[in-house]
């Protein structure tokens, strides 16, 4: 689960690392009477979950309250479209008033799970405002590396960081931030930490100028401080309410609605509509586990969404039954008011007990056993 | 050590590793939390299969039976007991790390993780304590579907009725997609020599790096499909391995083409994060390894079907 900046810097800030001081505004009015209390001269920043604001025009620089509340307006309620959201962009809903710092340098520091060596890894640039990638590719010189073992232990942290900054003092400021980060990093269940840029600023102190925070959410269940920004964070109510019961959803562009079990065949099966030239509506996995009401509900999300214009069904029946996949369909399209065609790939346990159950409720399906016909019936019947 | 002794040192591992995967999957095993629902369900599965299952690891409930099979306290009174080399564990999350480190303290040579939903930084943790082991266990998953030899065993929940013997060697991050994949080989006549799902969790036990070397040296296995995902660099590092060390023709299709970047689609390892994690980028750096690409996820068997002549 990605956390908006506000919401990573307030933790941060509880955790004993130095943030600017900031208010978040939900109205451009909220937005002017912050730059008011921070005096006057302001950064107005949109919080989105996608990166890329800056070079969208999601942060603005403002000399006055007034110029605040216009920033703030030019934002908030409407799509920022960036590098990372995809052309429908992502709406803004809040954006984070915060002080301008007399910023002398931009530094890089980030603690990441590293999946190739199943390890955790802090990595610094002298270089900030850049993204890492990039940095990487033009000038690795500019970027170290460490492993951080899992009882945190860090030999000579200092030795570290003293590519950064040449004052000791200052650097074992620095070192004292990370450790606190790293610290951080594992009690919180972090996937990824990420300050950029770090900021020295003109009284030579450091500054988490920006950051940015994925948690896991395997491990929601033991950091109730973060499970309440799962909720929170879930604006899309149809992927609030799928979430509800279990299901994983994920809302997209296109016209056909997809019922799949399994995430990577759910995906496979996405790719399959783009092949044959549809476009998927969402992404629907629901599980091996998934209750008759779970299963009812799913259904229930794609024949009220205006946007689905056929419903593919693709099940491959192993723990899940089909005769029960057949049930919450057949209960789905009697609650609802559309008629949508809708292609039935029924394959696995019970697949003929689910057979006889759609059609001895009359409904008119088409079946297609094989995927990739299935697939193409779909998009045939949506255009 | 020089290059060539280097690489045969290489072989004679993954074929140490390839017996003693087998050893363990055609043994004794024994399941940890058997006696709750998922667990009591699929190993009678197991046995039906004819998977060697010979006890039940549930704190507090050792000394009884189910199934018709024993039940311990602990996986060492387990193994003391029946000589288990495998364990097939479907412990809740919470749980299910310390059910791993116990196993691999007990001698378990061969861990099925199933379990879904383990904290990524607890697998971080297990990793590093299985590394410091002087022999540390094979782990597989988690959440994952486990590993079949069909005609031999199944550790795991796949579907059994789908698969056929034969020489084709499956590895996968997916578990209902690899079934489809199977499900097509056995159609088109291809049997399968052994099925592993890796998992779709970011941090996981082997993966296709440890075990395409296995399937290369093992005798029986012919043809090698591989099934991978968006997020991550696994496939990657896979198409490094075929590259380098694999002379038999692998078929692989990458899931999520059409995926929006930076959300997670129900794998907790399938986020596109950095370029190199895209499907796009997989199948690239895979066909440029020499792999047979298909862009079609209904096309997987005819693909290996044609490779093999």
């Amino acid at each position: 689960m990605k956390l908006f900046e506000h919401q990573a810097k307030a933790l941060l800030a509880a955790a004993g690392i130095p943030t600017p001081r900031s208010l978040l505004a939900k109205t451009p009015e909220e937005a002017e009477a912050a730059a008011q209390k921070l005096g006057g001269a302001c950064v107005v920043k949109a919080q989105l979950l996608a990166g890329g604001r800056g070079k969208a025009g999601g942060v603005r620089l403002c000399a006055s309250p007034s110029e605040a509340k216009r920033a703030a307006a030019a934002l908030l309620g409407k799509p920022l479209v960036t590098a990372q959201t995809g052309e429908q962009g992502e709406v803004v809903r809040s954006v984070l008033v915060e002080e301008r710092l007399p910023i002398e340098r931009e530094a890089y520091f980030a603690i990441a799970l590293d999946r190739s060596r199943k390890q955790v890894l802090m990595l610094a640039s002298t270089e900030g405002g850049v993204e890492i990638e990039e940095m990487a590719r033009k000038h690795p010189e500019r970027i170290r590396r460490a492993t951080v073992a899992p009882d945190k232990s860090f030999e000579k942290i200092e030795d570290f960081f003293s590519f950064i900054e040449n004052n000791p003092k200052n650097i074992s400021k620095i070192a004292e931030y990370a450790a606190k980060m790293i610290e951080f990093f594992w009690e919180n269940d972090c996937i990824l930490l990420e300050v950029n840029p770090f900021v020295k600023i003109s009284n030579g102190s450091w500054v988490v100028a920006d950051a940015k925070l994925i948690v896991d959410d395997n491990a929601l269940f033991r950091q109730p401080q973060l499970a309440r920004f799962a909720e929170e964070n879930l604006w899309d109510a149809k992927e609030a309410r799928a979430k509800r019961f279990g299901l994983s959803y994920i809302h997209l562009q296109g016209e056909i609605g997809c019922v799949v079990n399994g995430a990577g065949l759910a995906m496979a099966t996405m790719d399959l509509i783009r092949l044959h030239g549809g476009r998927p509506a969402n992404f629907l996995d629901v599980g091996g586990g998934a209750s008759p009401e779970a299963m009812r509900e799913g259904f229930a999300l794609l024949f009220e969404d205006p946007q689905v214009k056929a419903v593919l069904v693709n099940i491959f029946g192993g723990i899940v039954r089909c005769d029960l996949v057949a049930e919450a369909l057949v209960a789905a399209v009697r609650a609802s008011k559309r008629d949508l065609p809708t292609v039935l790939r029924l394959v696995g346990t019970n697949e003929e007990q689910g057979r006889r159950i759609v059609e001895a409720a009359g409904l008119a399906v088409r079946w297609e056993q094989e995927l990739d016909r299935a697939a193409r019936a779909a998009v045939e019947l949506a255009r | 050590m020089n290059g060539p002794k280097r690489e045969q040192g290489q072989i004679k591992t993954a074929s140490f590793q390839e017996r003693e995967l087998w050893q363990a999957l055609v043994g004794p095993v024994i399941v940890q939390g058997m006696t709750g629902r998922q667990g009591s369900f699929h190993t009678e599965r197991m046995l039906e299969y004819g998977t060697k299952v010979v006890a039940g690891v549930t704190p507090g409930k050792g000394g009884s039976r189910h199934l018709g099979l024993p039940v311990f306290d602990t996986v060492h009174k387990a193994v003391a007991a029946t000589g288990a080399r495998a364990s097939c564990i479907f412990v809740p999350p919470r749980f299910a790390p310390q059910a791993i480190l116990e196993a691999a303290e007990a001698g378990i040579r061969l861990i099925v993780v199933i379990t879904e939903g383990i904290p990524v930084l607890d697998m971080v943790r297990i990793t590093h304590q299985l590394a410091q082991m002087a022999q540390p266990p094979m782990l597989i998953g988690p959440n994952c579907p486990g590993v079949i030899a069909p005609g031999h065993a199944k550790i795991g929940i796949m579907p059994a009725h789908v698969h056929r013997q034969g020489p084709i060697a499956v590895v996968s991050r997916s578990g209902t997609l690899t079934y489809e994949a199977v499900a097509q080989l056995s159609a088109e006549g291809l049997g399968q020599r052994i099925c592993v799902g890796i998992g779709g969790d970011p941090i996981h036990g082997l993966g296709f790096e440890e075990l395409l070397p296995i399937f290369e040296a093992d005798g029986k296995v012919e043809g090698i499909v591989l099934i991978g995902e968006i997020g991550g660099e696994d496939e990657v590092e896979a198409a490094r391995c075929i590259q380098a060390q694999i002379s038999k023709p692998v078929v692989a299709f990458v899931a999520g083409q059409s995926a929006p970047p930076g959300r997670r689609m129900g794998h907790a390892g399938a986020v596109i994060g950095s370029g190199r994690e895209t499907a796009q980028a997989k199948m690239e750096a895979l066909a440029a390894a020499g792999a047979i690409v298909v862009d079609n996820p209904a096309f997987i068997g005819r693909a290996m079907r044609k490779a093999l002549g």
